[in-house]
């Protein structure tokens, strides 16, 4: 159903512009006076980020059948190695994020080698023990000397060189949306040839893959190690945006959203991951607004809260969109472009 | 030695409530093939029902059984209801799902009875049973309801039309429904046994943890590794795989490796005996057929 | 007394006309002649839930100031926000607050780890980050974070208090530790053990015998009490929160564990932890505190526990009437207002800042007698002293005298 996707035409144009539609946002904030531009942009940073973070997790369980609720834990993985690396080494930022991915592709696939015997929901168990065990490991004793333990560490924001003036967070906005695009490259590019035939192979139908001459225990681990590099890349860059890492930010609640962004923006879709690092942050706040105009307009005595809006608008979108907002655009892309057939019939 | 027992003891008590979590989880893996993770958040608003109602003066074991009973059709109105529209639904957006249903339960509870934690009564006495401090009857009593659960739905799977039609629809609805199980009220049967079997859960931890809305999202976590260490469409599985982790994560604790690691090293022996048996400890290897 | 008057003649105006007209003052953004606008972060879902009912009392405290005629004739607008008690939200949340909401100033942000994520940045800014609620040490820094104040005592400092008065009290202590694995946990007990450890010539080199964490998402408490009671101690410091102090103490009494037991302010609430975990098996508990208990009946009549009473049941009726943080927040809205009171009508960043710094023998509603906040530009804690207290029958009993920070 998705195999093709990469090669229809249309696909390579759309993302383009898209792609310089994001690079030409932070422009605005020459020409604006909105004091809240800088505001703006750092949410632009956070919604690029979790995007990676959801593109690292789509090329695992939307592209490779395998399912994870382990991700924030190599997301904590990049974002200390950066932390780490900053703080003691005195490195520069930029020079923290290859590390980092490193750091975390192999931390990725030394965890895909057990997880090629768990399947479903074993493995989904798996994965959720490293989420549960990551925060508690930060903060151990013996290399508390290293994260900081329960207090975490601050970071210093790099200062954007000052040839670009630009200011410093449409400077890191930049930066996260150059990360993310020369990642979504790397995917679109890697699920595109052999490699990526032979994941989406696996996934569609293992047994029938291995009899093609797929090497299945290599490409298995080889994902989960992309995968978790990617997502360690998105973890680096939230630690220098955010200028703090501390165990509390790396909890099951993480790896929970970045599901919830997968399947709302689109399994097994590349422009869903964008769509789905966007709503992970717009509709926390979108959900704290309804439950604001609520007690206005209805003059409730009680605050509505914002969690069980979130619950309900969550299990709309489930309902009008079972295979995500990507998938729903296909949809009607889809009934769109057989218009005409329909019509001579 | 006295030390020993006592942390044995305690291990299955707490092993005993991840079992009744676990419990809930297989009763639902087994009739509908999902994983519930509201099934904790299930469990503890239920648990607010029957506090309501003992607040109100119903005495307790009519409110534990009405509050099984309003859990029943509870779990019947969300299977019928709320993931009615979803049949044909991927599995991921049923999770996500299960994720909606899970935060709105836990807001809507700190909505109505706040974040405070309460007493909630228990009906086992709290005192020793031999009179030197190592085992209380309310561990035994936790332990035993547990071994009861167990006992009752194992029967009900094996030596049952219901169980048995129960079953085949989650394994093979089309074949099920071919023989003339109707299919869709099994699966929202299976729901309203999960939604009771976990109100029970809940009235029988809270005591021991105390009623606040995040009850049951630290035990969910043990519960869900007990029901896969055990086998996850096995209740006798389920209720081994809880006193395992149970056990385990006290002696881990207490002797191995301090308290601050415990619950990871806990769950890494869990995920290392899935490495060994991929189907859990008592569950059955099934081969599929291409 | 000039400024009261007028403000007594505005009350009146103001609830006929919603802007009186007042000398236009110094206005940072956030604040205009008819509004302050000021922001927070609260945890009012996730682990940390429960401290949630600090922002609601403090959104109820403002209300009942706005509906009496406000702030030298402006109304009080809390934009409170949830922050889940993650830092990375706290940080995006504090930006959307200071630079798209416009807010004068971020009042008692919750949480410690949240709060040092955005120290920084508000100092930055030059955004006053005004009565953070945590009591980690690191709050009162002028010299490096002159924008960032804390409120209450310091855990630090009431942990400094525990470890002498086991001192002066036990002959020959053999003190257990229960703490939470977090910032709390770290601070109440580092400040303890230091000083434990310099006592050494009176109570022996190793009076601690036993330090067991916990993680906030264990479900019970349950083991680690039997590892403490097994060390055969005969104290036992239990630095947790609320729901965890009730297990410890419901546990350590059924398994017949009878120390001495000192529990930090943070659970020394009666509603949600002492009356949960049993009254019988909690007498004789010793805790700091520096709020009334306001489950006491003794405090009935004093003139600041009426008032409390009254709002409590016209702007707070859905709170539980037990819960401690009502008056914890209640007194530090009252403090807030104060320091607003005291700008007049230049609100501006830093005479909000200056004005927090001018605090001299404040005396605040629902803080035990005696207690009164001082601050100076070089002086960071408002709140400096504790008075110990056991539990007896159903209540907190006073005992001693204040004990100061300065004299800990």
């Amino acid at each position: 159903m998705t195999a093709n996707w990469a090669n229809k035409r249309g696909v390579g144009a759309g993302a383009l512009l898209a792609w310089a539609g994001l690079a030409l946002l932070p422009l605005i904030g020459f020409i604006t006076e909105n004091t809240s531009f800088d505001y703006y942009m750092y949410m632009g940073q956070s919604m690029l980020i979790y995007a990676i973070a959801v593109l690292g997790l789509n090329l695992l369980i939307g592209f490779n059948g395998q399912i994870s609720l382990g991700h924030s834990a190599f997301f904590a993985l990049g974002a200390y190695t950066t932390a780490i690396l900053m703080n003691f080494g005195g490195w520069p930022y930029w020079a923290t994020l290859p590390v980092a991915a490193v750091v975390c592709f192999l931390a990725g696939l030394a965890f895909g080698f057990p997880a090629l015997k768990l399947e479903g929901h074993y493995l989904a168990l798996a994965t959720f023990t490293l989420a549960i065990a990551m925060p508690q490991l930060l903060k151990y004793k013996a290399i508390a000397g290293w994260t900081g333990g329960v207090g975490g560490v601050l970071l210093d924001k790099p200062d954007p060189p000052e040839w670009t003036g630009l200011s410093a967070d449409q400077f890191l906005y930049y930066l996260c949306l150059f990360c993310a695009m020369v990642l979504f490259w790397l995917v679109f590019n890697l699920l595109r040839g052999r490699s990526g035939r032979a994941i989406m192979a696996i996934r569609d139908h293992t047994m029938a893959a291995s009899t093609m001459g797929i090497d299945i225990a290599r490409y298995k681990t080889v994902a989960f190690g992309i995968s978790a590099g990617i997502t360690g890349i998105a973890g680096a860059l939230s630690a220098i945006t955010v200028a703090y890492v501390a165990p509390d930010s790396f909890t099951l609640q993480l790896s929970i959203s970045f599901l919830v962004g997968l399947v709302v923006g689109g399994i097994a879709s590349l422009p869903g991951c964008l769509i789905g690092g966007a709503f992970i942050v717009l509709v926390q706040n979108s959900a704290q607004s309804i439950s604001d105009w609520m007690k206005g307009t209805f003059a409730l005595r009680y605050d509505v809260p914002a969690w069980a809006i979130y619950g309900v608008l969550l299990l709309a979108l489930m309902y009008v969109l079972p295979d995500g907002i990507a998938g729903g655009c296909a949809r009607i892309r889809a009934w769109w472009t057989t218009r005409g057939r329909r019509e001579a019939q | 030695m006295d030390f020993f027992i006592q942390q044995i003891a305690s291990g299955l008590t707490s092993g005993a409530i991840y079992a009744c979590v676990a419990l809930g989880l297989v009763m639902i893996y087994v009739s509908t093939d999902h994983i519930n993770f509201a099934q904790g958040e299930m469990a503890m608003f239920a648990t607010y029902l029957a506090w309501a109602m003992i607040n109100a003066g119903v005495p307790y074991w009519i409110a534990f059984g009405l509050t099984i009973a309003v859990a029943f059709f509870g779990g019947l109105f969300i299977q019928r209801v709320i993931l009615k529209p979803l049949e044909h639904a991927p599995v991921l957006a049923l999770v996500v799902c299960f994720i909606a249903l899970l935060s709105i339960f836990n807001a809507i509870a700190g909505m109505i009875w706040s974040y405070t934690i309460k007493q909630f009564p228990s009906p086992f006495p709290s005192h020793d049973l031999f009179g030197n401090g190592l085992v209380s009857v309310q561990q035994l009593g936790v332990v035993g309801v547990t071994l009861v659960m167990l006992g009752l739905l194992t029967v009900f799977f094996r030596f049952t039309t219901l169980g048995l039609a129960m079953r085949a629809a989650a394994q093979n609805p089309a074949s099920a429904r071919l023989m003339g199980v109707r299919v869709a009220w099994m699966l929202a049967l299976g729901w309203g046994l999960a939604a009771s079997i976990g109100a029970i859960a809940g009235m029988l931890v809270a005591p021991i943890v105390f009623l606040d809305p995040n009850m049951m999202n630290g035990i969910l976590v043990y519960g869900f590794a007990s029901a896969l260490v055990g086998g996850i469409g096995n209740p006798m599985g389920a209720v081994a795989g809880g006193f395992i982790v149970g056990v385990l994560e006290n002696l881990v604790g207490s002797y191995v490796i301090g308290n601050e690691l415990k619950l990871s090293f806990a769950l890494v022996v869990v995920v290392g005996v899935l490495l060994l048996k991929p189907a859990g400890l008592f569950g059955r290897v099934i081969v599929r057929r291409v | 007394m000039k400024k009261l008057t007028r403000r007594r003649v505005l009350t009146g105006a103001a609830t006929m006309l919603a802007a009186p007209a007042i000398a236009a003052g110094k206005y940072s953004p956030g604040a205009s002649d008819t509004e302050i606008k000021i922001g927070q972060t609260m945890p009012y879902s996730g682990n940390a839930s429960a401290y949630g009912q600090n922002g609601r009392a403090h959104a109820a405290y403002f209300k009942m100031i706005n509906e009496t005629g406000g702030i030298n004739g402006r109304k009080i607008n809390l934009i409170s926000l949830d922050d889940g008690y993650s830092p990375p939200k706290t940080v995006e949340l504090a930006r959307q607050l200071v630079e798209r909401d416009q807010v004068l100033f971020l009042y008692a942000p919750l949480g410690t780890q949240c709060n040092t994520a955005i120290q920084k940045y508000m100092n930055q800014k030059k955004v006053p980050q005004l009565f953070v609620s945590t009591g980690a040490s690191k709050w009162g820094d002028p010299a490096h974070f002159p924008w960032t104040m804390g409120w209450q005592p310091d855990y630090r400092t009431e942990g400094e208090i525990y470890a002498k008065h086991i001192k002066q009290t036990i002959k020959n202590p053999k003190i257990a530790i229960l703490r939470q694995n977090d910032d709390m946990g770290n601070d109440y007990v580092s400040g303890f053990r230091e000083l434990i450890s310099s006592f050494k010539d009176t109570i022996g080199a190793d009076a601690i015998v036993a330090d067991a964490t916990y993680e906030v998402t264990d479900p019970t408490v349950d083991s680690q009490i039997l590892q403490l009671k097994n060390s055969g101690a005969n104290v036992f410091y239990n630095v947790t929160t609320p729901k965890f102090a009730a297990q410890a103490i419901k546990k350590s009494a059924e398994i017949g564990w009878k120390p001495v037991q000192y529990i930090v302010n943070v659970s020394a609430s009666i509603g949600a932890a002492i009356k949960p975990g049993g009254f019988e098996n909690a007498q004789g508990i010793i805790t700091a505190q520096y709020i009334k208990d306001i489950t006491d009946p003794s405090w009935a009549t004093s003139p600041d526990f009426m008032e409390w009473k009254a709002w409590m049941e016209k702007y707070n009726s859905s709170a539980n009437p037990m819960e401690s943080a009502n008056a914890t927040g209640y007194a530090s809205a009252f403090t807030v207002t104060q320091v607003l009171r005291q700008c007049g009508d230049d609100l501006t960043r830093e005479n909000v800042m200056r004005q927090a710094a001018n605090l001299h023998d404040l005396e605040v509603p629902m803080l035990l007698p005696g207690i009164r906040l001082n601050t100076s530009p070089t002086d960071f804690y408002p709140i400096k002293s504790v008075r110990l207290s056991h539990l007896e029958g159903e209540h907190w009993k006073l005992f001693g005298d204040l004990i100061s920070r300065d004299a800990a």
